[in-house]
């Protein structure tokens, strides 16, 4: 297969941004019919590489290669006139138009002046059949589901007549079951002939798909090895280029009593729906309780609902004993309820304040950070460099913007935050997204730390993986209410992705 | 989305300052015929008069260039003016040429009374001058018209010349010197047509054509076949939606103010103007203290001094019968048979 | 102090390079139009610097600008956008004249300090209604602020003509001399240029602007709610309580900048057939000045300077003074356009910068 020419050949590429190389010489080759695995953490460089062959950047020096022809891409255009299709991380879909439309867009078949779609609806037909793409060409794209709306991103593309497809994190919005379909699609595609690139962090996917993986450290190419001759402990380590552990160390839980319980909780969303339908729920002491699900299923106005953010309807929220519904957020908070907010960016910080003073964000009005109304800065920075030290946040100074900090360093800040509360609950939702696999382990340490120091630790979060990995106790959220709870041991992703789903229970005990 | 809303808001707003300076600039420099760079005049004398306008400023078609135009024909003497583009800039302005050694300011408008007023009294030696207001100082030289004279013999025409019997007046800001207007010309129409119904608006304000040109066509929907407008550039406003019903066949008429606007606006809809000789007074005015014989004090001109009357193109509409009229009842003002009200009846 | 540099340091830099690309682009459509643009700049300077009357009065055309312009940036800190200083003015500029002519029987030392206070107090109210607007009712400050400065206007003429008036004029009666801000032994030192106590307040508000923004508890709970209103009601802030707050103390300065203006300025009130504009220019400030109140402070200056030497350059070169409102347009344009600024100034720029990493 080595000796074929590759329909896709990256020949020291660099490009460099103001003061950071994003690609440093970068060499790839992709042939036909084979997955390619593009394997880094974030900031690694994936993306800006596939989207110089996407054409939405120009490399700085390199050249790129179709099947052996040296060809420039200038912009997206180009890049899909050359038959390579990117199906992105984000979809891009309009909403309120149908799958036909929606794949048409941008270069709609004519009859005349008409719309044309009839024919339009017959050739997706033929080929959703081809590849085993599953689509409803006349539903509305927000009335289907996320894996749906995935499928047709990549009908799109091959609309469009792709060869080349690009998956960019394909598999970070999607159920168990919808990853292991998307899989037999990305199977069917290369045995119809198609190349594929798989942008991931993710090591069990490329373990199970890729062919080949390239592994990508700051901008630079590290390895590229066979899958079948590769395990996921040397990928991590290339990846991360130190020795990772997978199993996070932890020792059995002590749980003591109930410390916040939450009874017959109903809340609404914005729109006036009911979200939440009596949902129950207990944090002991000295666990940590994981709450899995899929996304929209009511985490979020959970998560408001006990910080003090949405309005609750009815039912209670008791912590050790004293209640807490409809409280202020401030209220709560000094009740010893911490919280890593699920967008850090939206909830967790001021972007343009400085590192200190983002560290008072919640304790700014007290002592010894405020005096008579005046701040008093000297005991603001102590605070911060304390933290900063603990905490182990890679920052310049104090001083600096939480702006310029990487993601993973300003999670870090947060976390040193809430934790320094001293708090009874910890809520952490969703806190290793969008972080590398350095600072996934560093999170999920703390997270278990808290628990060991007998606080009650409530952890939200769409990767399964981690849920089972970290919690000491699992509970489904489905709809608004909590529709079983499981013991991380006693499970597996296949059980707990049908009960996220909302079929019955098999092996676990139903919440009363 | 929040950001580029306002920024676009600031960029537009950015944007609105540079158009609104460039259309009055070009503006200016049309009429810079008789008004070049604000100076007129023999530069080879020693007399040197300044004008200071209010925020109407020089091309206000009306008592500000009236002024400017009777200041520009002066002979023999350095005629300069400044615009003012808010009231702070009336005393300062008004300084600039105190305190720059010229032998006469004007202020014209009454806005600029309390202006002229304070500078007059800082300045004792100064000599000063102003339309429309009075002024007790010494140095100061009040010219103020009779309006209400001049308002009259356009009633009269008004009234011999409905043919609705309902006749429009459009006012600026409801100001006195606004209402010797209205007055007189309701008792113009009253005078000749007791039927006619005199329909009024003030606008409340001076520089709105698009307030003038409503008021205007909801008097004439309403009827009303003649406007007489005292609005200043609102009045602007009224002759052009005159002239857009006189295009679409429909007959109605404007009566002008302060010049004979029928030089402006055309015959096809101006009926006569009541016009006010703010220029004569003027440049009388700026003559005597060429010829040094300037006194302070005030003076109020009217029909008899010919300081307001009507146009003289106005036989070009008005027949010769309506005009014998006009001129009968100017004998009588000036005889003293008649006086004219100075505040409308109610 | 160190950090008040700090502030400026970068943007500082901009607002230069905006100001003289906006005298540039003045220059050519001076040169455009047919006039000199150096004589005319020359005029400028020599019509404000020229004499002490006209220094004077340059300090009293500025001050009015240092407190819209405060108003316009004290909001837009706190994350809104108070494009309502003009109605916060005149309402302002109302309730210091009713203070000032209906109040009989106090001392100077009481009458004028309350007809100021007064002024700011009611400014501030005017603003606080947007902000309670927002804060309950999600309506945008835009909108209402525009709304809200016609209210005051025609509110203003109304209270003028049916309480104040002064027989058969425009205007209200005039102040007591126990209600006047005006300084009288520096106007006389200033060939009787109207100077009055505003300016000194102008510039100790500045100190407060700082003080309270970057000092307090309070000012803090506002930076926070402007960069962040999510995060700032996730950590325990009443984002409404503060929206209202930053509107109210952003009213008192534009009200403030009213009252000085009838108190230290003119002594009576007109009836206004339009706005005054001294609340828009106070936008335009606020931006020069990047809502820094020191850099308002600066900005304001340029501003006044360029206002009133105007004059100057149509008395001294003929310019008409639309003309100049073209250069202030251009910098206000150059100052919001930032991109195009930094993109003139890139090479050097980027210089720069390189040189740090390395």
């Amino acid at each position: 297969m080595n000796s074929a020419t590759p329909v896709v050949e990256l020949k020291g590429i660099t490009k460099r941004f103001p003061g950071v190389v994003a690609n440093d010489s970068i060499s790839f080759k992709l042939f036909k019919g084979e997955i390619h695995a593009l394997l880094g953490e974030n900031g690694a460089g994936k993306s800006t590489l596939m989207n110089i062959v996407f054409g939405l950047y120009q490399p700085d020096e390199g050249s790129i290669e179709i099947n052996g022809e040296p060809v420039i891409i200038d912009n997206p255009n180009k890049a899909i006139d050359l038959g390579i299709g990117m199906v992105h991380q984000h979809f891009k879909l309009v909403e309120p138009f149908t799958v036909t439309e929606n794949i048409i867009l941008g270069m709609e078949p004519k009859k005349g002046s008409n719309l044309d779609t009839k024919t339009a609806a017959a050739r997706i037909q033929e080929l959703s059949e081809q590849y085993g793409l599953r689509v409803d060409p006349y539903a509305k794209i927000h009335d289907i589901s996320v894996g749906m709306q995935q499928r047709v991103e990549i009908l799109k593309t091959l609309y469009r007549g792709a060869d080349i497809l690009i998956f960019d994190e394909p598999t970070a919005v999607l159920t168990p079951q919808e990853i292991t379909e998307l899989m037999e699609i990305m199977r069917r595609l290369v045995a119809e002939g198609k190349s594929i690139i798989l942008i991931t962090h993710k090591l069990k996917e490329i373990m199970h798909i890729s062919n080949t993986v390239t592994i990508i450290r700051r901008g630079k190419v590290i390895d590229t090895v066979k899958t079948s001759e590769a395990s996921p402990s040397i990928l991590a380590e290339k990846m991360v280029g130190r020795n990772v552990t997978f199993k996070v160390d932890k020792r059995a839980a002590a749980p003591g009593g109930n410390v916040l319980e939450v009874r017959d909780l109903f809340v609404k969303n914005k729109e006036g729906a009911t979200v939440l339908n009596g949902l129950n729920l207990n944090v002991r002491a000295g666990e940590i309780l994981g709450i899995a699900g899929v996304d929209g299923n009511g985490q979020t106005q959970l998560i408001e609902a006990l910080t003090g953010l949405s309005k609750v309807e009815s039912g209670s929220i008791r912590l050790n004993g004293k209640e807490l519904a409809n409280a202020t957020p401030r209220q709560i908070s000094e009740s010893g309820i911490a919280h890593i907010p699920e967008d850090r960016h939206k909830h967790g910080l001021v972007l343009d304040f400085s590192m200190s003073e983002n560290m008072v964000l919640e304790t700014y009005y007290k002592e010894p950070y405020s005096k008579r109304g005046f701040l008093d800065y000297n005991a603001i920075k102590k605070q911060a460099q304390r933290l900063i030290q603990a905490f182990d946040v890679r920052t310049p100074s104090a001083e600096t913007k939480a702006r310029s900090l990487s993601g993973g360093n300003q999670q870090k800040a947060i976390i040193a935050r809430e934790i320094d509360k001293n708090p009874d609950v910890l809520i952490a939702a969703q806190p290793t997204r969008g972080l590398d696999v350095g600072a996934i382990e560093f999170v999920q340490t703390q997270l278990i730390a808290q628990r060991d120091q007998g606080k009650a630790v409530l952890l939200i979060s769409f990767e399964l993986d981690e849920i089972i990995n970290v919690s000491d106790r699992i509970a489904v959220i489905y709809e608004g209410q909590i529709v079983g709870e499981v013991l991380p041991e006693q499970t597996n992703d296949q059980e707990l992705g049908l009960m996220m789903a909302g079929s019955t229970v098999a092996g676990g005990v139903r919440h009363e | 989305m929040k950001k580029s809303f306002k920024l676009s808001i600031v960029l537009l707003l950015a944007l609105t300052v540079v158009l609104a300076g460039c259309g009055n600039n070009k503006n200016n420099a049309n009429s810079g015929e008789s008004a070049n760079a604000g100076s007129s005049g023999n530069t080879a004398s020693n007399v040197k008069i300044g004008l200071v306008t209010d925020v109407g400023g020089v091309n206000d078609k009306s008592f500000n260039q009236s002024a400017w135009e009777g200041l520009s024909a002066v002979e023999g003497a350095k005629t300069e003016y400044l615009q003012s583009t808010k009231a702070d800039d009336y005393e300062t302005n008004l300084n600039k040429f105190v305190k720059g050694g010229y032998d006469l300011t004007w202020g014209i408008g009454m806005d600029l009374g309390d202006a002229v007023g304070k500078v007059a009294s800082e300045n004792a030696d100064a000599k000063l001058a102003i339309i429309d207001a009075t002024v007790d100082q010494p140095n100061v030289k009040s010219v103020t018209f009779s309006e209400n004279e001049g308002s009259f013999l356009v009633g009269v025409v008004a009234g011999l010349m409905t043919k609705t019997n309902k006749i429009g007046f459009v006012g600026g800001t409801e100001i006195p010197v606004i209402k010797r207007f209205e007055a007189g010309f309701q008792a113009g129409i009253q005078a000749v047509n007791p039927n006619a119904q005199l329909l009024v608006n003030y606008t409340g304000a001076f520089d709105k054509p698009d307030l003038g040109k409503t008021a205007a066509a909801t008097f004439y929907d309403n009827g009303a076949d003649i406007v007489f407008q005292a609005a200043g550039g609102t009045g602007t406003g009224v002759f052009n939606e005159a002239t857009a019903r006189v295009k679409s066949g429909q007959k109605v008429w404007v009566i002008g103010v302060d010049k004979d606007q029928s030089l402006e606006f055309g015959d096809e809809v101006t009926l006569t103007s009541m016009v006010k000789r703010v220029d004569e007074a003027v440049k009388r005015v700026s003559q005597e203290v060429i010829d040094g014989t300037f006194k302070g004090g005030s003076e109020v001109l009217g029909l008899k001094e010919n300081g307001v009357g009507i146009a003289d193109t106005s036989s070009k509409n008005v027949p010769a019968d309506v005009l014998a009229k006009v001129e009968e009842y100017k004998q009588k003002i000036i005889s003293g048979e008649i006086t004219v009200p100075s505040e409308p009846a109610k | 102090m160190s950090k008040i540099l700090k502030l400026f340091s970068g943007s500082g830099a901009i607002s230069i390079i905006a100001i003289v690309l906006g005298l540039i682009v003045g220059a050519v459509v001076m040169l455009i139009g047919g006039y000199e643009p150096l004589l005319a700049y020359k005029s400028l300077f020599s019509q404000v610097f020229g004499n002490t009357y006209d220094f004077g009065e340059t300090l009293r055309e500025i001050t009015p600008l240092i407190l819209t312009g405060f108003a316009f940036a004290f909001a837009a800190r706190a994350g809104l956008f108070n494009i309502g200083g003009e109605g916060q003015f005149i309402v302002g500029m109302t309730a210091a004249s009713v203070i000032g002519i209906k109040v009989h029987g106090l001392p100077i030392y009481i009458h004028a300090p309350l007809a100021v206070i007064a002024g700011g107090l009611f400014g501030g109210i005017w603003a606080a209604l947007v902000g309670y607007l927002k804060a309950k009712r999600g309506v945008n400050e835009v909108i209402t602020s525009i709304m809200l400065n016609w209210i005051a206007l025609y509110l203003a003429n109304f209270i003028v003509r049916h309480f104040l008036l002064m027989e058969g004029k425009q205007r209200s009666e005039d102040i007591l001399p126990t209600a006047s801000v005006s300084f009288p032994w520096l106007s006389d030192l200033m060939d009787s240029a109207r100077i009055h106590w505003g300016m000194l307040i102008a510039v100790l508000c500045s100190v407060f602007f700082y003080y309270f923004m970057w000092k307090t508890k309070q000012g803090f709970e506002l930076r926070a709610v402007g960069n962040n209103p999510n995060a700032a009601q996730y950590a325990g802030m009443n984002v409404g309580r503060n929206v209202v707050k930053a509107m109210f103390i952003s009213g008192i300065f534009a009200g403030l900048a009213g009252a000085f203006q009838i108190l230290g300025v003119f002594h009576y009130q007109s009836i206004m057939s339009g706005s005054p504009g001294t609340g828009f220019d106070g936008i335009a400030v606020g931006l020069i000045g990047m809502n820094n109140p020191f850099g308002i402070l600066l900005g304001a200056l340029l501003f006044g300077t360029l206002t009133y030497g105007s004059a100057g350059m149509s008395f001294g070169a003929g310019v008409p003074p639309e003309l100049i409102r073209i250069v202030i347009g251009s910098i206000i344009f150059f100052i919001a356009a930032q991109g195009i600024v930094r993109g003139i100034i890139k090479p050097f720029y980027f210089k720069r910068k390189k040189e740090k990493v390395l």
